[in-house]
């Protein structure tokens, strides 16, 4: 038998995962990443990883209520055995973290410490200071670079992948890929490639992505046929530092402090803001909410901060948008508690928070969609087959998905340290897919295949970038990327509409027809940075498409998705009676909308751009239930649906039993 | 009228072409940084006597100071261009900020240097915990708050190079493996399961390019963006090699 060989794509927790585990396992591995791995996009993970515990554990936490929090949370877009497989994994793999060296943060006792996120009331989250994702991705490099020098691992750092290669059956038999130094272009044969190359918050011009999560990749085998899910699903954290180039997360502890959210009641009033006497000053959060104030939960705090910039147009810079978030007022021992994150507001601002208000906004944050993947469900636990060749895997066969490019977790919204979770998860569960697939390849390996196959490849990767290099126009990729990045977060990111959507799609469109006469600077075949980023343009256009799209189409509000047009409106009457029947027509109207819309979208790439279908979710551990935070009669609702939900009990059944054991 | 100043760039085409300035008028934004001007000057590449060149080439990904990606000599200080703030570039050295490569690894091009060697001295002080396997075997060592006060900060090492490029005695012509690999093999050996290996790495410590290459001009602690106190490490393989040595002559 030939020598079977397999092709990680990208170097962040999801694919050093799935290598270290592929190299155990005796497979030998080609990782292929733009950046040498240890600086991945994972390294700027700064809260933590969600797992059951002892001490939760002691409180009643169990690994079936991590998948309900996580299933609620994501307002029940995501099939559930997949989660329920990682989050019992989840203390396993902290564990395993652990013995690689992860400097986990300690109690006095030597144990593990753990602090409390949103979206639960237990304290699951395992640390390392502010750098967990970079503590993790570190440890996970260095198991990498071990099997590399027992020669169970090649790496090709600086290079890109371009795309799969498929053959006349649409199996995917290797990857065509150009070292970024040199543009060599190489054809890599492969039984099975693994794409673990991230999220795609480029395509919102800035985010608090790094550079290179442009979804080049993901998009790259979106056209050559893979199925895109759940595209329109991406989450906005509220509090970010804008940035000329980036907008850097401001952990939401600012708000749990003390800090307070404000805008001059004078549209761009440029005074100081400490010269600002109280009464000119628009704290909306606390005037709106007054019940919660600044401590809002995160959609509603980045609703709001939204509307007061793009709608009523207050916001504190005339050129730019943003708000106060304040701590200037609070004592010195509560600011001194938030040391670690004001001083990164000092080193990228110049300027000391202590004394001066901060200047936040709203940032795309993370990709909940991503490429569809397969999974098997295990007919006894509920949770996965493990070792089914069908886990992880795309509509391509031969080609898997792992960590944020998959769809397959965090279904209408991610909840906080769960996505470091997914991406370790799903690396690691690959490899027993893939020891499995290898050892029954349908149709041969790809050692078989003829090299015209991989020529043709290559010689049509050529083609394109001599087309690229030499295209004649007047477009500037970056002023491009620019427009659509501001039409992506103007009218697809927090509160959206048809009107506007409908513009969005007409303008990507448009972005789309310019793009064709995109002019490079630089023409050279050296280092040609400028070449990539206008590749990678091409595919954030197109992703930008099936995300406008997906939303357009989308008629309801789901998860961070939200269509105020679409919302079931919420009772109003305050005597118990009427609030009943209005709570009782509210549960109807949101069984109704969970009939039609509770599917995920599937987009499937056309030369007229992204054609849209729908597919039931597996829901058949949890019955899926109203998310009423902040509603009014919001118990009456949780009461009125407890009792319409009863005849639909099964699934409750085996939450209890399990919730037992 | 805006605001603008100069950035002069050190720039060469291909390792084999010769390094040559070119100046850019850029025009001050708010709170800007270095990996912004780049940007800018990527998206209208013309030089202040209205050349037409192409975009500077530079590594930079996370943008918040925690890849290592954009190390540059910048006002002569090699540092993150991403954490380079504008304001204060221009508070060093009115008017013009000047960009150049590191010195101590093959330019690629223009800012873009080739960091390989780093990764490969990783490699030879094994810079990691060899565990049975990654099957499920329970959680890891205990470990106290103060070995993990110890272990985090020179855990956060993000191999930038800022340290070996300060460093009098390390260089493309040299054999020393440099401050980050030294702090690096002292993280491991403190660690109870990765101190398995520790001997492997005095042994290479104690091997041509090792520790006593290193002269003891401390320029390294003092230009790490991480403040890693790497001469605290230094000083550590100093006592440990000495006595691995010394086991060595005695037959341990
Ligand atoms: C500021 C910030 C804070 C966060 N904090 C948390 C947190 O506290 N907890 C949590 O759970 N999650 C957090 N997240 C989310 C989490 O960090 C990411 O979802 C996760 O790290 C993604 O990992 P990944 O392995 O999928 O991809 P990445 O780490 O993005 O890695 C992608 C890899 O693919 C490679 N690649 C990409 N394109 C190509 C190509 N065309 N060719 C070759 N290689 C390519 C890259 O070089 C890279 O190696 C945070 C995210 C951000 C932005
Ligand atoms: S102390 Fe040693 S390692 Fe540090 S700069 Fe000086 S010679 Fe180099
Ligand atoms: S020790 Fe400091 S300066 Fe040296 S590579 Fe590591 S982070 Fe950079
Ligand atoms: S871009 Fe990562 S350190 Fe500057």
């Amino acid at each position: 038998m030939a020598k079977q060989q397999v092709v990680v794509i990208g170097g962040g927790l999801a694919g050093l995962a799935a290598t270290m585990q592929l190299a155990e396992s005796g497979v030998h591995v080609t990782l292929i990443s733009m950046v040498p791995v240890k600086r991945s996009h994972s390294v700027c993970a700064q809260g933590g990883i969600n797992s059951v515990n002892t001490l939760t554990r002691q409180q009643g936490d169990t690994e079936w209520k991590h998948l309900d929090d996580t299933v609620y949370g994501g307002d029940f877009l995501q099939h559930q055995p997949p989660v329920k497989e990682m989050c019992e994994w989840a203390p396993r793999i902290i564990n395993l973290l652990d013995r690689i060296g992860v400097p986990f943060n300690r109690t006095p006792e030597g144990l593990r410490d753990q602090r409390r996120f949103g979206g639960t009331l237990y304290k699951r989250t395992a640390f390392a200071g502010a750098t967990t994702g970079q503590q993790m991705l570190y440890a996970l490099d260095e198991q990498v670079r071990r099997w590399e020098a027992e020669g169970m691992v090649e790496k090709l750092e600086y290079w890109e992948f371009l795309g799969p290669v498929l053959d006349g059956n649409g199996h995917c038999r290797g990857v065509v890929a150009q070292d970024m130094f040199s543009m060599e272009m190489r054809a890599l044969r492969a039984d099975a490639v693994v794409l673990a190359t991230g999220g795609c918050g480029l395509v919102f011009g800035r985010s608090t992505n790094s550079l290179i999560c442009t979804g080049g990749a993901a998009g790259r085998v979106y056209r050559a046929g893979a199925k895109y899910a759940n595209g329109e699903f991406i989450q906005v954290h509220p509090t970010a530092i804008p940035g000329t180039d980036k907008l850097r997360l401001m952990s939401e502890s600012a708000r749990g402090e003390g800090g307070r959210v404000w805008v001059p009641r004078k549209p761009q009033d440029n005074r100081d803001p400490m010269s600002i006497p109280a009464a000119e000053r628009y704290y909306f959060l606390e005037e709106r909410y007054p019940a919660y104030g600044n401590l809002v939960p995160r959609d509603i705090a980045t609703r709001e901060i939204f509307d007061v910039c793009v709608t009523q147009d207050l916001s504190v810079e005339p050129g730019r948008m943003c708000v106060y978030l304040d701590v200037t007022e609070l004592p010195g021992a509560t600011q001194k508690k938030l040391d670690g994150i004001l001083e990164i507001y000092e080193k990228f601002q110049g300027v000391d928070p202590r004394h001066t208000p901060m200047k936040i906004f709203p940032a795309v944050h993370y990709s909940m969609g991503g490429l569809w993947v397969d999974y098997e469900r295990d007919g006894n636990s509920g949770g996965l087959n493990l070792g089914s060749p069908r886990n992880q895997h795309s509509n391509v066969p031969g080609l898997f998905v792992i960590g944020e490019a998959d769809y397959q977790y965090h279904g209408g919204n991610r909840l906080g340290a769960n996505s470091l979770l997914s991406c370790v998860f799903s690396g690691l569960i690959v490899a027993p897919t893939l020891e499995n697939w290898l050892k029954s390849l349908p149709r041969g390996s790809a050692e078989d295949q003829s090299a015209t196959l991989f020529d043709g490849a290559i010689d049509s990767h050529k083609q394109r970038m001599d087309q690229l290099i030499n295209n004649q126009g007047d477009e500037n990729p970056y002023k491009l990327h620019t427009e659509l990045g501001d039409c992506m977060t103007r009218q697809v990111t927090v509160v959206r509409n048809n009107k506007d959507l409908r513009l969005a799609v007409e303008t990507i469109e448009k972005i789309e027809q310019r793009y064709q006469h995109v002019h490079l600077s630089d023409r050279s075949n050296w280092t040609n940075q400028n070449f990539s980023f206008t590749r990678a343009l091409g595919d954030m256009i197109v992703l930008a498409r099936v995300i406008a799209k997906g939303a357009l189409l989308r008629d309801e509000c789901r998860g961070v998705h939200f269509k105020p047009e679409f919302a079931i409106p919420a009772p109003q009457a305050d005597d118990p009676e009427t609030l009943r029947a209005e709570a009782r027509r509210w549960c109807e109207a949101f069984r109704e909308k969970n009939e039609e819309w509770l599917k995920s979208t599937i987009s499937r790439h056309t030369a007229d751009g992204p054609d849209i279908s729908y597919e039931p979710v597996d829901t058949g551990l949890i019955n899926p239930r109203p998310r009423t935070y902040g509603l009014k009669g919001a118990e009456m609702i949780d009461e009125v649906w407890r009792e319409m939900d009863k005849g639909n009990a099964a699934g409750a059944a085996v939450a209890e039993s399990e919730s037992k054991t | 009228m805006s605001k603008s100043f100069q950035v002069k760039v050190m720039r060469q085409e291909k390792p084999s072409s010769n390094k040559h300035w070119e100046t850019f008028d850029i025009t001050y934004e708010n709170g800007m940084n270095m990996t912004t001007v780049l940007q800018r000057i990527a998206a209208a590449p013309v030089t202040t006597d209205h050349q037409t060149t192409t975009p500077v080439a530079f590594d930079a990904c996370c943008l918040e100071e925690v890849c290592g990606a954009c190390t540059m000599v910048i006002n002569g200080r090699v540092r993150q261009a991403c954490s380079a703030l504008v304001d204060k570039l221009l508070d060093e050295s009115a008017g013009v900020i000047e960009l150049r490569p590191m010195t101590k690894f093959p330019v690629v091009r223009d800012l873009t240097v080739n960091r390989r060697a780093m990764f490969d001295t990783l490699k030879k002080v094994k810079a990691w915990v060899h565990v049975d396997g990654y099957h499920d075997v329970g959680p890891g060592p205990r470990v106290s708050p103060k070995q993990q006060d110890t272990a985090y900060p020179l855990s956060r090492c993000m191999t930038c190079g800022c340290c070996v490029e300060a460093c009098p005695q390390f260089s493309d012509k040299t054999s020393f493996i440099g401050p980050a690999a030294i702090s690096q093999a002292m993280l491991f050996n403190a660690h109870p399961t990765g101190s398995n290996d520790r001997d492997d790495r005095l042994a290479v410590l104690t091997s041509v390019g090792g520790i006593a290459d290193c002269g003891n001009s401390q320029n390294c602690v003092k230009v790490c963006p991480k403040e890693i106190p790497l001469t605290d490490s230094i000083a550590q393989a100093g006592r440990d090699t000495t006595f691995y040595k010394l086991r060595q002559w005695f037959g341990r």
